[in-house]
């Protein structure tokens, strides 16, 4: 348990040192969803319904922006291979991984995301429910992310390839993100699909990333 | 490939054949490639707490990819390595790589290690000391030279206690006190009972095996 929480304090302390580094991903998830009142026209009524795929979009496209940083630098100065004898197993290490990325990209999205509300003319209710979405969804999109990264983190160009290949397991996450904010009052089912895949997701995703990082080393 | 070998029992000094101990590590036949490449074949040692066995060879003869065996990272193509337990010891393992953090101080990247690795050896400050590079904990460590560097990866085997080192040419781009610290580690680890093996061009006086990778 040290082992893990000391390996999710180092991400933490490394992305705040970072600066401004950390900060890109939130900044283009806010560009992203404030480009669209320019985009389609200030028709409040119109911005309103679109704006819950709009966040989703943007929260998507900042998440896998952020994807190629989850192993690469561990990569590139070895300590990637030292991870393979640490204390705990390298499906832990992955594990710990996970849960810092989702704190450095996920989390400051949701604290981002009333921001977007406002620019979206979204009302309080349609952004508590967009919150909530967020917030049982985006483990899934990291979990799916986590996966991409470790099997595309040994080719010297994968930063392209790890949002292709996840991009089919992502659109589920979407099209029940999306449809858990517009479902009718008292319906919850889009809302457990959603936390659901979250919850399968996430469990899975250790122990095929560590998979996909033994073999991308060999 | 052509290969030279000299096995542990065959070793130069022939410490070894005196070494009563039970075998720690033995492999066997040992075969590996690298992209397509066969690298070496035929490989065999066998191992005892207390023994110290270079590789040696010219470059690309497959010393690194040998160590990355030992470690479990690259799967042999043939042969056997057997560590004599129920499963694969963790071991520590110093690549050209250094695995350190140019963000962190020297302090933080190897108070990480020793958490992550098990905190069974010395305090980070302490190792720091040992290693000599005593009063810069506090410093980034982006801001060491090439050597520091390697001295600071180095400090991360005395933060956790384990058996076996692989070290992968521990001497690079140390100076000359630099290479008696080597020598020293070395020589401790060897004395409370360790295995080291280094894949080196430079001499490291205690060797009790050398293996001949490549064209000798």
């Amino acid at each position: 348990m040290t082992a893990f929480l000391a390996l999710i304090g180092r991400d933490l302390k490394l992305a705040l040192r970072g600066g401004a580094d950390a900060l890109t991903l939130v900044l283009f998830f806010v560009m992203a969803g404030a480009i669209m009142p320019f985009a389609i026209g200030p028709d409040r009524v119109l911005l309103a319904k679109l704006g819950p795929g709009i966040v989703w979009i943007a929260a998507f496209l900042s998440m896998l922006l952020g994807l190629d940083r989850l192993f690469r630098a561990d990569e590139d100065d070895g300590t990637l291979v030292l991870f393979r004898h640490a204390a705990i197993p390298l499906e832990a290490v992955v594990g710990g991984k996970v849960v810092a990325h989702w704190l450095l990209t996920a989390l400051p999205v949701l604290l981002a995301s009333p921001l977007l509300a406002i620019l979206l003319s979204m009302d309080a209710a349609a952004w508590g429910k967009t919150l909530l979405a967020l917030l049982l969804g985006t483990p899934a999109l990291t979990a799916f992310g986590t996966i991409g990264a470790a099997v595309t983190v040994s080719l010297r160009r994968g930063g392209l390839l790890a949002p292709v290949l996840i991009l089919p397991l992502c659109i589920p996450v979407l099209i029940f993100g999306v449809a858990s904010i517009a479902a009718p009052e008292g319906s919850s089912a889009a809302l457990l699909f959603l936390a659901a895949l979250s919850l399968v997701s996430v469990a899975f995703c250790p122990f095929a990333a560590a998979m996909a990082l033994k073999v991308g080393s060999e | 490939m052509n290969m030279a070998l000299a096995s542990a029992d065959r070793g130069p000094l022939g410490m070894a054949a005196m070494n009563p101990a039970p075998a720690l590590l033995s492999v066997e036949n040992l075969a590996l490639s690298r992209g397509g490449r066969q690298l070496f074949a035929g490989v065999g040692f066998v191992l005892r707490p207390g023994d110290f066995l270079l590789l040696r060879g010219p470059n690309g003869a497959g010393k690194s990819s040998l160590l990355l065996a030992l470690a479990g990272i690259l799967r042999p193509d043939g042969g056997t390595i057997d560590w004599h337990a129920p499963e694969p010891p963790k071991l520590h393992l110093v690549g050209h790589q250094a695995g350190v953090k140019t963000r962190l101080s020297l302090i933080e990247n190897l108070g990480f290690w020793r958490e992550v690795n098990g905190g069974s050896g010395m305090r980070p400050e302490a190792a720091i000391e040992a290693v000599g590079l005593g009063g810069l904990g506090s410093l980034d460590a982006g801001y060491l030279s090439a050597g520091q560097t390697k001295r600071l990866a180095l400090a991360r085997l005395l933060v956790t206690d384990r058996a076996i080192w692989l070290l992968d040419e521990p001497a690079a781009s140390l100076d000359k006190a630099g290479d008696a610290l080597v020598a020293r580690l070395v020589g401790d680890r060897l004395a409370s009972g360790g295995v080291v093996i280094a894949a080196t061009h430079d001499d490291i006086a205690g060797a009790t095996a050398i293996v001949m990778l490549g064209a000798a």
